[in-house]
């Protein structure tokens, strides 16, 4: 590493900017250090004690325990964990397979889905929810997991994005199989999506995210608490307890672990794949 | 190479439809379908449970001469003018701050990105609690002696709709900081390179540089953080329900309560189409705006 050589130029430049970095990152994740703290305090404890206790005097597990007992919070997990599995692997599945056809055949009518894709982006959510929610209704899928997956299924995001990764793999490989006479299909599963893996590992993360963060939908979808997801049941510990910190403080922690596990374990693809994905001009 | 220039040609034309059938029916019937639907949808008067009447443009009328749609809309177009140039200028500062090999990059990368995994009713609820009148950053305004009363962040209508976008900004300077990482890096070194052999001093390297090379990235991060500052939702559920006194209903707020609280379904649709209208044009300008000369 050059950083003795840069010390020696710059040495006042790098600690300013190590001085502003710790400064951003105490705003960002200073909030959540609060939470955690707030979580562990006893309810013998003054939360609003000034000036604030950063460190829980007799720190104790004894709020999350109260969450617990008083809400089902691990079926909570359950409920979430089941959505966000079902709607990631169908929307990288399907998403992938159109995406195939996109970036590599000709066919009438792609410029045609091409921009009706493109439009569909632009919709934002809240329009749609009230013809959505009928369609639930109709299908008898209010309350229940699919319904939960239903608008995560595929996204037109996702399609563009395995379209762009399809874009860099080499012609060549693909046009070997072609020649030989290999189904299409063969191609798609044997030579292209091992070549796209890392883009599949970030169209995955990103669809987790935006699944395991939804309210709107699950809010509107579901009335029965054995069907609620993790964000309606935070939700709902901050409405039902006439708000005390301590047990909506343990249940948003304890909504956020499993998140927050999947980000330490695939981070380079949430970074490095929203990097690559970024759009280039 | 001429026979595979045949072959792909020649592909029976059920080939590509196979592949875009599942993925396209399935958004055709949440996207396309709901879409006209709720164009429809927003002539008619709707609550439900009894057929839905036609209505002509009784819906957008009555949007006209709702002062609450007004204030909405009035609303929604400030948390634009505030957020997007926020989210457009903070996370090229970060991107260029973590943009450069040093040790802990990684970290500070990661700590930014903090936010933009964390769901917005529980970034709402944190931040909710750090406002509270006892609470953290009311504390430390008053320790420093910025301020010597505490603030009323979420209960003073002059303050709660700045509050909720701050928390909107909050949640998005990581993942616009990432868009920005990308576009720098893409960057040929040697252009600086040269730019230092020519002895331009740093800021004009910047300036005449970087920022025209950053426009793409601008126009993208423009497009997203208004179509998401147009969406806000739940900042507002979670925090202030819209008040006090109606200062933080956004567009998206009236719409989910004339859906959801007052059952009327065909002004909210007609509110949401008002909201793509805004979207859509929106979108255009900025991506015109922005278009980058050197491509």
């Amino acid at each position: 590493m050059n950083l003795r050589r840069v010390l020696r130029h710059d040495w006042p430049a790098v600690l300013l900017r190590y001085a502003a970095l710790v400064a951003v990152v105490t705003l960002t994740v200073g909030p959540f250090l609060w939470l955690l703290s707030t979580s562990l305090k006893s309810p013998g404890e003054n939360i609003y004690a000034q000036p604030p206790q950063w460190l829980p005097a007799e720190p104790t597990l004894a709020n999350y325990a109260q969450v617990f007992a008083s809400q089902p919070f691990w079926q909570y997990l359950g409920n979430s964990a089941m959505v966000a599995a079902i709607a990631v692997v169908l929307n990288v599945t399907l998403a992938s397979l159109a995406a195939y056809p996109l970036a590599r055949m000709e066919f009438r009518g792609r410029g045609a889905i091409f921009g009706v894709l493109l439009a569909t982006m632009m919709v934002p959510f809240q329009l749609l929810m009230i013809p959505v929610y009928e369609l639930a209704v109709a299908l008898g899928l209010t309350n229940s997991t699919l319904g939960l997956v239903l608008p995560h299924a595929c996204t037109a995001f996702g399609i563009f994005f395995m379209r762009q990764a399809f874009l860099g793999v080499p012609k060549a490989l693909e046009e070997v199989a072609l020649i030989e006479g290999v189904p299409r299909l063969k191609i798609w599963w044997h030579v292209l999506l091992p070549l796209v893996k890392p883009s599949l590992a970030t169209l995955a993360v990103f669809s987790f995210v935006a699944v395991w963060g939804d309210f709107l939908w699950p809010l509107v979808l579901t009335d029965d608490p054995a069907r609620f997801t993790l964000p309606l049941g935070v939700n709902r510990l901050a409405s039902t307890f006439s708000m005390d910190w301590r047990l909506v403080a343990a249940g948003a922690v304890f909504s956020l672990l499993p998140i927050l596990a999947v980000f330490v374990f695939s981070q380079r693809f949430f970074i490095e794949g929203a990097m690559k994905g970024a759009v280039k001009g | 190479m001429k026979t595979v220039a045949v072959r792909w040609r020649q592909q029976p034309p059920w080939v590509p439809v196979l592949f875009l059938v599942p993925g396209c029916a399935l958004i055709a019937l949440v996207v396309v379908y709901p879409a006209l639907k709720a164009l429809a949808l927003s002539f008619t008067h709707f609550n439900m449970i009894q057929p839905a009447q036609a209505a002509g443009l009784d819906n957008y009328l009555a949007l006209w001469a709702d002062p609450f749609f007004w204030g909405a809309l009035k609303n929604t177009l400030l948390y634009l003018a505030v957020v997007v140039p926020l989210l457009v200028t903070l996370p090229l500062g970060l991107a260029m701050l973590v943009d450069k090999a040093l040790p802990g990059m990684a970290f500070f990368r990661a700590a930014i990105y903090l936010p933009v995994i964390t769901s917005l009713v529980v970034s709402s609820l944190v931040w909710k609690w750090v406002y509270e009148e006892k609470g953290l950053l009311n504390h430390l305004l008053l320790a420093s002696g910025l301020t010597d009363s505490p603030v009323a962040f979420l209960t003073d209508p002059g303050n709660a709709l700045f509050a909720v976008m701050a928390v909107t900004v909050w949640s998005g300077l990581g993942y616009y900081m990432v868009i920005y990482l990308a576009g720098l890096q893409a960057i040929p070194r040697h252009l600086y390179e040269v730019a230092d052999v020519e002895g331009v001093p740093r800021w004009r390297q910047w300036l005449h540089i970087t920022v025209p090379l950053l426009k793409p990235q601008m126009a993208v991060v423009a497009v997203m953080s208004s179509i998401g500052a147009m969406k806000v939702f739940e900042e507002v559920y979670v925090m202030t329900q819209g008040g006090p006194l109606d200062a933080t209903k956004t567009l998206v707020f009236y719409l989910y309560e004339a859906a959801f609280v007052e059952f009327e379904m065909g002004l909210a649709a007609a509110a949401g189409v008002v909201l793509f209208a805004i979207t859509l044009v929106l979108s255009l300008v900025n991506l015109r705006l922005l278009k980058s000369p050197l491509r």
